[in-house]
């Protein structure tokens, strides 16, 4: 073992002197991390997290959250003398007048929105890979409500400035509000203290923003990571790699150390984009006032989808007994948002309840031998990239020099159509992929060496995979589909609770029934011979043809070192 | 090694910030001014001009305006063209129609796209001085009211964040309007042009007559506009001035991409 790890184990002993923790410890340390790119996402996450958290520790050291409302006196000239709020002003010190200022308001918004990005990739990754089987669906939960808390961090850090598009982003936040049936008009009243915007909003926004939800996250964020230390990290099927074991390093000190370089690699990325390119210019934007709107007014990306389906939707309104219901409102930014965060929250539940798989699962899936799942995530990508488009269509109406109006009506029908396009297709490579798998384990790797036999056929001469390659395609989990029950028993009486059970065998049918099977062994055996068998046909013939090395004229030489 | 991975990132950086940059600005950028031809020399208002102004109409414009400027209608079963009255367009509206090289129309679109200017100043002020005997309407801006000297650029931001930027953008960039109808970039127009798009409302744009802004706020606003074009971006590169979704590009292509690309690269270094 390693001087660090001896390191460690006597600094173990001084913690266990005093807390009697070094069964922890030593259990611990040594504790063992699998490898993959894809298994960093979450860090980029967690680091980017950590720089927003220091630049906005720096940042409320200047900034002032309150609407008192005078007259700008700082160095930016073009708004010398402009009535703002407090904080808008502050912001403006911050970016003009403080040392270092608008590189941490750069860094501070860079990171967050990187910290959105990190988190929705990372989800992303543990969704196709079906990390969030069990026993990990309780921790998938748990990243929904950090992705959900990131957006209202990022949301109340957009506001609080109270520029020109904090403001308009507050007032549709604002109109959400009011569209909610019976309730809508008092709590808007409740949370801006008043009409809107009110006076107390700010400093309200503020402590959401910098304890609130930076104080949930931080929770969210511990119980996530503990989780994945003790329920241990899943991995991708290899050689020697089952169910029940853990292959990879040690965390002290190889992937420590990796860790503690790939945090440096996400601070000094942020960092040097930071400095290069601006990012919300609030000077650009002026301070709020509600009589003002300017084009290009758009929420930071991670809330596009929900401008988008805004812009999307029709204007469609109900009065009743004089009372107006804001369908327009109320489908895009209540019941979207709040059926698609559900969805999201349960999936895992309604996967199992749906296949009946319930058995623990700590070797990753390959997305293509979950077809179905992998198709419904890439439908629900496709939903999203629309409704993202909707966000931005008028910068795409003029970078593509198009009507705003065609692109809204394409994307009011491509919302229903092509997401279901999406999932067909997707499944469809999927089920290729799997074909190509038992392709490859019946019949090795092409090699693209074309042979001709003494007896005048051409064949491909195949080669053998890899043991690795070989492990990790028979690795692919069997999945029967759940049979279908009896609809009555023997006695010709309905069984009861049937009708759940044939849906369920159905879904189950849904998810499973297409896949392609491994080959049996004796199928294998068989393939084993063939391509022994083939490679021994080809092997003379190979060996003359590695004699043979071109020369320079186009003609063909005898290779004198192979002859030896 | 690391020394090295680090300065091609960097570079990298720039590179891909350059490029979208590049992207972000190249739609709004419009060839400059062609230099003027050899003209004759003509005194404003004189009749010589007046004679110049009506020919270089005839030859230039009557084909769709009509012979007296009276207006032809489109003729959309033979696909001819057609054009407005312009009794009454004014001076300052041909002026800028046809410096800012909208007119004359080359194909029938959306919306007369800002182009290439096709006359000298000699002419199109004579042509200018044609249309407006056809009847009154507004005029050029004086020399005076072009004085920029005792503008209030802040004054200007907030006449500005007012009335334009919800068709111009907040930094002049420009911006889609309904039915494949845009507000242009404001960067190109000259301190002339700006007034007199006020003055005479092309297109979607509203009229701003004296009531709604007064000359001194449009001086003001003028200044704004202009020291627009030359303040630097503080915080780096500008993505072309369009808001959040340019950040939101950049972020998901050059900054992420970056960042996965170093977990790959060192996901596979212990390998
Ligand atoms: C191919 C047809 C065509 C030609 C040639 C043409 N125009 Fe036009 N013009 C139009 C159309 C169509 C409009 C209205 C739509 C627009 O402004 O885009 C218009 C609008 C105008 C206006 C604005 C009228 C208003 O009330 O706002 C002016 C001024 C004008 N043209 C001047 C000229 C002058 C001067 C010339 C000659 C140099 C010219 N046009 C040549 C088609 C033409
Ligand atoms: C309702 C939307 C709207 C508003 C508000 C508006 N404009 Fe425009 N503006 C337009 C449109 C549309 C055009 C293009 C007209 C055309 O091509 O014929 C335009 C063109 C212009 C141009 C010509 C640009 C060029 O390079 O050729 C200038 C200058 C201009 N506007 C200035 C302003 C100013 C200053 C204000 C505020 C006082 C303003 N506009 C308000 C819609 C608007
Ligand atoms: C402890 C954690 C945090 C602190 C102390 C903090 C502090 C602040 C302060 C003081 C501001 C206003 C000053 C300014 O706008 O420049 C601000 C703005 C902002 N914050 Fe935070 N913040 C924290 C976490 C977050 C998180 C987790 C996110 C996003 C996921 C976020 C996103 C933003 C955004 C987008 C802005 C607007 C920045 C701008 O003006 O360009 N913040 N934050």
């Amino acid at each position: 073992m390693s001087a660090t790890v001896k390191t460690a184990g006597k600094t173990a002993g001084w913690v266990d002197d005093r807390f009697t923790s070094s069964n922890f410890l030593k259990r611990n340390i040594g504790k063992v991390f699998p490898e993959h790119w894809s298994f960093m996402l979450g860090e980029i996450a967690l680091y980017s997290f950590i720089v927003v958290m220091l630049s906005g520790v720096y940042l409320t050291l200047f900034f002032k959250p309150s609407m008192i409302e005078l007259a700008y006196n700082g160095s930016y000239v073009p708004l010398k003398g402009v009535k703002m709020t407090e904080a808008y002003a502050s912001t403006l010190n911050i970016s003009f007048d403080i040392r270092g200022g608008l590189l941490m308001r750069q860094i501070h918004h860079w990171s967050a929105l990187f910290f959105v990005a990190a988190i929705s990739v990372h989800l992303l990754r543990v969704f196709f890979t079906g990390a969030f089987r069990k026993p990990r669906e309780l921790n998938w939960v748990i990243g929904v409500g950090l992705l959900t808390m990131a957006l209202l961090a990022g949301f109340a850090g957009y506001s609080l400035p109270d520029d020109l598009l904090s403001g308009t982003g507050l007032r549709i936040a604002q109109g959400i509000v009011l569209s909610l049936p019976l309730v809508g008009t008092y709590l808007s009243f409740f949370i801006f203290g008043g009409e809107f915007p009110g006076t107390d909003f700010i400093s309200r926004l503020y402590a959401v923003h910098i304890l609130v939800v930076p104080g949930l996250i931080l929770a969210l964020l511990t119980a996530h990571l503990m989780m994945v230390w003790y329920q241990k990290h899943t991995q991708f099927p290899g050689l020697g790699r089952t169910n029940d074991n853990v292959v990879g390093y040690p965390l002290l000190p190889i992937y420590m150390a990796k860790a503690g370089g790939f945090f440096f690699v996400v601070f000094g990325v942020i960092t040097l984009i930071s400095g290069l390119v601006t990012i919300n210019p609030i000077w650009l934007y002026g301070p709020y006032t509600p009589d003002q709107v300017t084009a290009g007014s758009q929420p930071d990306w991670y809330i596009g989808w929900l401008e988008g389906s805004l812009r999307m939707m029709p204007n469609v309104e109900w009065v009743i007994f004089g009372y107006t219901l804001s369908w327009n409102i109320l489908v895009p930014a209540v019941i979207l948002p709040g059926l698609v965060f559900t969805v999201m929250a349960i999936y895992p539940w309604i996967e199992q309840w749906a296949t009946g798989d319930k058995r623990e699962h700590h070797l990753l899936d390959r997305p293509r031998n979950a077809p179905v799942r992998t198709s419904l995530g890439a439908m629900a990508v496709s939903f999203y990239v629309l409704l993202w488009i909707g966000g931005g269509n008028d910068l795409i109406a003029s970078f593509f020099d198009m009507s705003i109006n065609t692109i809204t009506w394409f994307l009011r029908f491509a919302i229903f159509l092509v997401p279901p396009l999406v999932f067909v297709a997707t499944k469809r490579i999927c089920l290729g992929l799997q074909r190509r798998d038992r392709d490859k384990l019946l019949h090795g790797m092409e090699t693209g060496n074309i042979l001709r036999l003494p007896h005048g056929e051409f064949i491909e001469v195949h080669a053998p995979i890899s043991d690795e390659e070989k492990a990790v395609l028979m690795a692919k989990p069997e999945r029967t589909p759940l049979t279908m029950p009896e609809e009555i028993d023997e006695n010709g009486v309905a069984m009861p609770g049937a009708r759940g059970a044939r849906l369920r065998a159905k879904l189950s049918n849904f998810y499973y029934a297409d896949n392609i099977p491994l080959p049996t062994r004796e199928e294998l055996e068989a393939a084993e011979a063939h391509l022994r068998h083939e490679v021994e046909q080809a092997a003379p013939a190979m060996e003359e043809d590695r004699r043979l090395i071109p020369a320079h004229d186009g003609s063909v030489l005898h290779d004198p070192a192979i002859d030896k | 090694m690391k020394k090295r991975s680090r300065r091609r990132s960097f570079a990298a950086g720039i590179l891909m910030g350059s490029a979208l940059i590049l992207v972000g600005t190249g739609y709004a950028v419009v060839s400059a001014e062609t230099t003027p031809s050899p003209e004759p020399a003509v005194a404003a208002g004189s009749l010589e001009q007046l004679q110049l102004g009506r020919q270089l109409f005839l030859e230039g414009c009557s084909s769709c305006h009509g012979l007296q400027g009276e207006g032809i209608a489109a003729d959309n079963a033979t696909g001819g063209n057609g054009g407005p009255s312009l009794i009454g367009a004014g001076e300052a509206s041909v002026d800028f129609q046809v410096s800012t090289g909208r007119m004359p129309l080359a194909v029938p679109e959306a919306q007369a796209p800002r182009k290439d200017v096709q006359y000298s100043q000699a002419e199109i002020a004579a042509m200018a001085a044609y249309v407006a005997t056809l009847g009154p309407g507004p005029a050029n801006p004086t020399e005076e009211q072009l004085n920029l000297e005792n503008a209030n650029i802040a004054e200007g931001g907030e006449i500005f964040r007012t009335n334009c930027t919800q068709c111009h953008n907040f930094a002049g960039s420009g911006g889609a309007l309904t039915n494949g109808q845009y507000a242009p970039s404001l960067m190109n127009a000259t301190p002339e042009q700006i007034w007199q798009a006020m003055i005479t409302g092309p297109q979607q744009m509203p009229v701003f007559s004296n009531e709604t802004i007064t000359d001194e706020d449009k001086q003001n606003l003028i200044a704004y506009v202009e020291a627009l074009k030359v303040e630097p971006n503080p915080g780096g590169l500008g993505l072309g001035r369009i808001g959040p979704v340019a950040e939101g590009l950049f972020l998901w292509t050059a900054g992420l991409l970056s960042l996965i690309a170093f977990a790959v690269w060192i996901g596979a270094k212990v390998r």
